[in-house]
């Protein structure tokens, strides 16, 4: 479905990707892992549309992203809920979610598609008309990923759903995303939690310095790696494993 | 000092602050969105001027036609400038957007002296402009009584437009993360262009009023209400509209409670005395009175 080939980017004078190859099919739920500074979120940043690769292919269901401005790629069904959630502060719940839906707007697809937010984020009906700015942390990080559903996308990337989370709302977001998962929602996920990420997800890449060191399921992945490795930088491969 | 607030002082003090809070929403609107402060802004303010001087004195119009046709032209040239001079710089820097700016400035004011001239061109206006109304026992000039209930229709109509429809709400939107907006699927160039359009109708419709009481234009006509604009931001806070329509009302206010408190001999210094009071204000509230949106939030 979505598939990086040999992916470049660079922040002006710095590289922050060298040759990444990722490719994620209908329904997985695939993870980004590996430590601050890896890359991870710049490639999904540069999946967005938000930095141009310098080299190598970004394809979705068969057309090239390369090039295309974040809102193009948006209406292709690529959303992204980015790392610090970005919801609008000063609108209202509501007025987010309609946002949301901006895509393919129509007043009773959208009324339709807010019921159905709503079973699933009961605490966003009671803040409907509450600004997005007075919502707690776990109710930002819900309105992000709601709203993101509101545009019926065909893939979610999701950038660090859990940062700055209680541990009690971490574990919701976690068991959020596999509901979504289940549901059949396709998914990109960069988490820094890898135990927590690899008890979920279909596979994961191991991103180090701009590259994929290694890439699997959660099993292979935890066989080669020590996890606990990972947060401390060194992923380097487990000897004789 | 004895009749301070009697009704005609207050409507007239109103009727400046309406003004003056149009003025100020033209430009934060654009503002808002790309952090830009337009500098051709008060040419827009010009050149609805000179349309409304050609067309005045040459043809058959009634002045209301003249008047709109006025507005869209400087919707048109304003939305026509992003198209033509800021959308191949927006890329860029905002460096190269504010010369770009500048520059769309001097061109607009340079046309205007080569084609029609340097001297002031007096400017027909309708008979309701000079007209008195009679009210409460003091006399008040209907032209004051028009722009406040004009700028309360824009005022009101601009925020249902911005509230209630889904490409207003992406408007406050995009002031607010205009990344995350386009992330959304909305088209960066559709949020500005028509940022640029209402920026144009607001200079449109201040033309109207603005030469309503000066009675003719010239080529630098725009500098004023451009420094006003400029000014009334900075004392209402340049993070929101709201901050925009609340400095220009208190501008206005404050600018004719200065008009009618200082003596005759010091009137000529009653920009310099504005000023010190605008000082003022800034030392206490830096970032002006209203506070843009909260992007804190609560623990939880």
């Amino acid at each position: 479905m979505l598939s990086l080939q040999n992916v470049h980017a660079r922040y002006g004078a710095i590289t922050a990707l060298r040759g990444v190859s990722i490719e994620v099919k209908e329904g997985e739920l695939v993870a980004l892992i590996g430590v601050n500074g890896a890359g991870k979120s710049t490639v999904l940043n540069t999946i967005a549309g938000n930095l141009r690769p310098v080299q190598g292919s970004i394809t979705f269901q068969d057309s090239s992203l390369v090039g295309k401005a974040p809102e193009q790629i948006a209406r292709l069904g690529l959303t992204m809920v980015p790392e610090g959630r970005d919801i609008f502060p000063s609108l209202s719940v509501e007025e987010n979610l309609r946002l949301g839906a901006f895509v393919h707007w129509e007043r009773s697809k959208y009324t339709h598609d807010l019921e159905e937010i709503f079973t699933l984020f009961p605490i966003l009906k009671e803040r409907i008309n509450q600004a997005g700015g007075t919502l707690s942390g776990g109710e930002q990080q819900q309105l992000a990923i709601a709203r993101a559903l509101m545009a019926r996308p065909k893939l979610i990337m999701l950038d660090e759903p859990s940062l700055g989370l209680s541990p009690v709302l971490v574990d919701q977001i976690f068991e959020l995303i596999s509901t979504l998962h289940q549901r059949g929602i396709t998914m990109l996920l960069v988490e820094q939690n890898v135990d927590r990420t690899l008890d979920i997800v279909d596979r994961a890449y191991l991103l180090n310095t701009g590259r994929v060191e290694i890439s699997g399921t959660p099993d292979q992945l935890r066989k080669r790696v020590d996890i606990e490795s990972v947060y401390l930088g060194d992923t380097r491969q487990r000897a004789n494993r | 000092m004895t009749n301070l607030f009697t009704l005609d002082f207050f409507i007239n003090a109103l009727s400046l602050g309406s003004l003056y809070a149009l003025i100020a929403l033209g430009l934060v609107i654009v503002y808002g969105i790309l952090k830009l402060v337009n500098f051709a802004y008060g040419e827009l303010i010009m050149l609805a001027g000179y349309v409304l001087y050609l067309l005045t004195n040459g043809t058959a119009f009634p002045w209301l036609v003249v008047a709109a046709i006025a507005v869209i032209a400087a919707m048109g040239t304003s939305y026509l400038t992003e198209l033509v001079a800021f959308r191949p710089v927006r890329e860029k820097s905002l460096t190269a957007m504010l010369i770009t700016s500048f520059a769309v400035s001097t061109l607009l004011q340079n046309g205007a002296l080569l084609i029609i001239s340097p001297r002031a061109r007096a400017v027909e206006l309708p008979e309701a402009f000079s007209q008195i109304v009679h009210l409460g026992g003091v006399d008040i000039p209907m032209r004051n009584i028009l722009t406040i209930l004009t700028s309360l229709l824009l005022l009101v109509g601009l925020s249902l437009l911005l509230k209630y429809t889904v490409l207003g709400i992406a408007l406050r939107a995009a002031s607010e993360n205009f990344r995350m907006t386009r992330m959304l699927g909305v088209p960066a160039n559709l949020i500005i262009s028509t940022a640029f359009a209402i920026s144009g109708i607001l200079a449109g419709v201040v033309s109207l009023f603005w030469i309503g009481r000066t009675g003719s234009v010239t080529p630098t006509i725009g500098g004023a209400p451009l420094l006003i604009a400029f000014v009334a931001t900075v004392i209402g806070g340049m993070r929101s509209l709201t901050g925009a329509v609340v400095g220009g009302y208190v501008y206005g206010l404050l600018f004719s409670l200065i008009g009618i408190m200082l003596p005759q001999s010091l009137l000529d210094y009653r920009e310099a005395f504005m000023f010190l009071i605008v000082i003022i204000i800034l030392l206490y509230r830096p970032e002006g009175l209203i506070r843009g949106g909260s992007t804190g939030e609560r623990v939880g």
